[in-house]
């Protein structure tokens, strides 16, 4: 429980009783160029469908069709990755802090 | 144009060298200005000889690193193990942010053939690689 109240120095100041969403630079022109947003949903899948009402342009880059996690995009739960969560289904409460990341990756292939 | 010193290129040589017969890979934690502070290597994760993956905690960390330290993810390395230091249609398909550096070390070629390359909108410029003689640093995973 102490991880869920532990405020990050770079998430900067926000509401302790809000999760919070940070998002990656190169998500922020199309989420009108904020570093984080307040948001809702006790889930990841709430959470993330919340977003792309909001950001439709971004819905693609989220979520695939059928709702689940597109294949390159990471997404934790504080320090945790939702994979291991539950995906989706991980749950959200108002302190959590969600962090949006592009997977890196490529090859020769 | 990239600056890093001597032992940070072999850091990433180093790095694809000990992940064969997989590719390596792994991060650039420096400056806007293109100046690496500090090599991240990281787990394949994709495990693989023709494609590669950052390992998720691996990003989290450096990325939260970036920012209380003040410095920037600003770019990625990985290997060619059989091919060219090209960026592959992969490469530059899943190239995730405009600003990066792009470093590709073949190890098909002795010795090791390292290039960095900007992924615009699916346009490759190779970039000039500045060596600096300074103390910039890495550190193992």
């Amino acid at each position: 429980m102490l991880t869920r109240l532990v405020r990050y120095s770079f998430f900067g100041e926000r509401d302790p009783m809000s999760a919070v969403l940070r998002i990656p630079t190169v998500l922020r022109p199309a989420m009108g160029g904020e570093t984080t947003i307040t948001v809702e949903g006790t889930t990841i899948g709430a959470v993330l469908s919340h977003v792309t009402e909001r950001f439709p342009a971004v819905k693609g880059q989220l979520l695939n069709e059928d709702g689940t996690l597109h294949r390159f995009l990471n997404v934790y739960v504080n320090d945790d990755d939702v994979r291991y969560l539950g995906g989706v289904d991980a749950p959200v409460v108002d302190t959590d802090e969600i962090t949006l990341l592009p997977a890196v990756a490529g090859g020769a292939w | 144009m990239l600056t890093l010193t001597l032992a940070q290129r072999d850091t990433m040589v180093a790095t694809c060298i000990r992940a064969l017969p997989d590719e390596g890979c792994g991060l650039l934690l420096g400056t806007s200005h293109g100046v690496v502070v500090e090599v991240v290597p990281s787990a394949n994760v994709a495990a693989s000889a023709r494609v590669y993956e950052i390992d998720p905690k691996v990003l989290l960390r450096t990325f939260r690193r970036a920012d209380e330290e003040g410095l920037q993810v600003i770019g990625v390395f990985h290997s060619h193990t059989h091919s060219g230091a090209y960026p592959s249609p992969t490469d530059i398909r899943q190239a995730p942010d405009p600003d990066w550096h792009y470093v590709l070390v073949s190890l098909a070629v002795a010795p090791a053939d390292l290039r960095s390359y900007s992924v615009v909108e699916s346009e490759v410029t190779e970039e000039v690689i500045d060596i600096d003689e300074g103390t910039n640093s890495c550190t193992d995973d």
